[in-house]
């Protein structure tokens, strides 16, 4: 369901995202049920897509350990914005060859980042598929890239923000956390 | 105060000539921006594509093999283009001046040049005659400093020790002739170590070297006491003229780290050594390949360093040009 406005999600209530987060659990067991479990590798993108991957990957049961991508060195907007000195390590506990990787991702817009996510999976492996899950779509795509597992769509203006604010209790806010 | 030459306008890491005039903060943010490069080597394609499309260029006036390699393999890592230039048979030989083979490695759209140099200030010479656009790193300028090697020694002493506040560390040997001793001394006083003590004869200790923030020792039991590091140097024999020592064998055993002498350091301290070894003119072998020795992790850190440090100075914002 598409909203058209941020006030029918209701933002600044931690309720809101565990209800997303059953709703895209669902949605990855449906998607993923007759894999192989030993195949099937969750990733979370530093930082907000990340807290999702943890709970996600709680709640799923996922045998394998839960990776963890930071695109900094990938980014294409490195040369404008510089790099941040506190990027944390990727951490890919897990070969990926062969593997049935979800993506996970807390806000979708532009899609450069799921590009350099995407970009850096590669360096470390060829995985057998990779299904991008996202809490929130909010449009405004600049690449051809499509989220499978959605938990929220809802159109945008340019101008406005949304984020996601942790790790302790998830909520979704406008702006800044 | 006069204006850092190593920032640009807005603050930023432009250039990396030496260990003086940066802060705590500096500092601290390159050990930082190390740490996930470290991990680039756990890629099945052991590179990141940050630097892409940038050429840097290895501007060796001085024999080097650790450096200039892992300067070049740190560069390699970053998807940047690497040009080896070789300078005793370069057109330096033929009479071109240094400064008119820069404007023509300009000319060919370079990016960053990585110096080494016997005359100390040659890097930061360097850095004030090149275009804005362009970064120097010092890789080790005469007896000067070695910025670049004093930081990933910082970096291997953080993944031990954590905390640079209690740490006493001691830097044993020619500390007259090392530009790693003193690009180490600033870096530990300005990351604000308990102490740094230097031990060596009284010809390899530089004049009035208290000034930098360190005791100076010659008694190398008595020095080691308590100490946490042990940074050993070594003998720079081909830097040495007229008579500094008696004999190899004297320096051995007056200041060489044996088990004996390591005893009197705490129990967890880690020894270092910016190499080459001169296995048993100042380190035993059973120490250089023994429990506490980290000489191996330095060469490792090296790259993640020289990572940092390049990507900080080449990844800075674009500013208005003024």
């Amino acid at each position: 369901m598409t909203h058209t406005l941020l006030e029918p999600l209701k933002l600044n209530n931690p309720e809101t995202i565990t209800h997303l987060l059953d709703s895209m659990c669902e949605s990855i067991k449906q998607k993923t049920k007759s894999l192989d479990k030993n195949k099937l590798v969750m990733i979370g993108i530093h930082t907000g897509g990340l807290w999702l991957a943890e709970k996600l990957h709680q709640q799923l049961a996922f045998t394998t350990p839960l990776g963890s991508l930071n695109i900094s060195f990938y980014r294409d907007d490195f040369t404008k914005i510089g790099l941040h000195p506190e990027v944390k390590p990727s951490q890919l506990p897990i070969d990926l060859d062969d593997k049935h990787i979800i993506l996970v991702d807390d806000v979708l817009f532009t899609g450069r980042t799921v590009r350099a996510a995407l970009n850096e999976i590669f360096d470390y492996g060829r995985p057998a598929s990779v299904t991008l899950a996202v809490l929130l779509d909010r449009g405004g795509r600049e690449l051809p890239v499509y989220a499978e597992i959605v938990g929220q769509s809802m159109v945008l203006e340019a101008g406005q923000q949304i984020k996601l604010c942790g790790p302790e209790s998830l909520q979704l806010k406008r702006n800044k956390c | 105060m006069a204006k850092n030459i190593q920032l640009d306008e807005q603050g930023n890491l432009k250039h990396f000539l030496s260990i003086e005039g940066f802060k705590r903060q500096h500092l601290m943010n390159i050990l930082d921006a190390a740490e996930p490069f470290a991990n680039v080597h756990a890629q099945a394609v052991k590179k990141v594509p940050i630097l892409r499309g940038k050429t840097i260029v290895n501007l060796f006036f001085e024999a080097s093999t650790r450096t200039r390699t892992t300067f070049e393999l740190a560069a390699k890592r970053l998807s940047a283009d690497v040009l080896n230039i070789n300078i005793n048979a370069s057109a330096t030989t033929k009479g071109e001046s240094l400064l008119d083979m820069l404007h023509n490695l300009e000319a060919m759209h370079c990016d960053m040049f990585i110096v080494r140099h016997n005359q100390s200030g040659a890097a930061h010479f360097i850095a004030q005659h090149v275009s804005p656009n362009i970064s120097v790193i010092n890789a080790g300028d005469g007896c000067h400093s070695h910025p670049s090697q004093a930081m990933l020694d910082m970096f291997t002493i953080r993944k031990h020790k954590t905390h640079f506040a209690d740490l006493i560390v001691v830097i044993v040997g020619d500390i007259l002739h090392s530009r790693v001793a003193r690009s180490q001394i600033h870096a530990l006083n300005t990351l604000g170590v308990t102490e740094v003590r230097v031990v060596g004869p009284k010809t390899l200790i530089p004049y009035e070297i208290e000034s930098l923030g360190v005791h100076v020792y010659h008694d190398m039991e008595k020095a080691l006491i308590g100490s946490d590091v042990i940074i050993m140097l070594r003998l720079q024999k081909e830097r040495m003229q007229g008579a500094l020592l008696p004999s190899a064998n004297e320096y051995y055993h007056q200041y060489g780290l044996t088990e004996q002498k390591l005893s009197y350091a705490k129990p967890d301290a880690i020894v270092m050594h910016p190499g080459p070894i001169n296995r048993g003119v100042e380190i035993a072998s059973s120490i250089a390949d023994g429990p506490q020795s980290v000489i191996l992790e330095q060469v490792s850190n090296g790259i993640a360093i020289r990572m940092a440090v390049m990507t900080q100075t080449l990844g800075r914002k674009t500013g208005v040009q003024l």
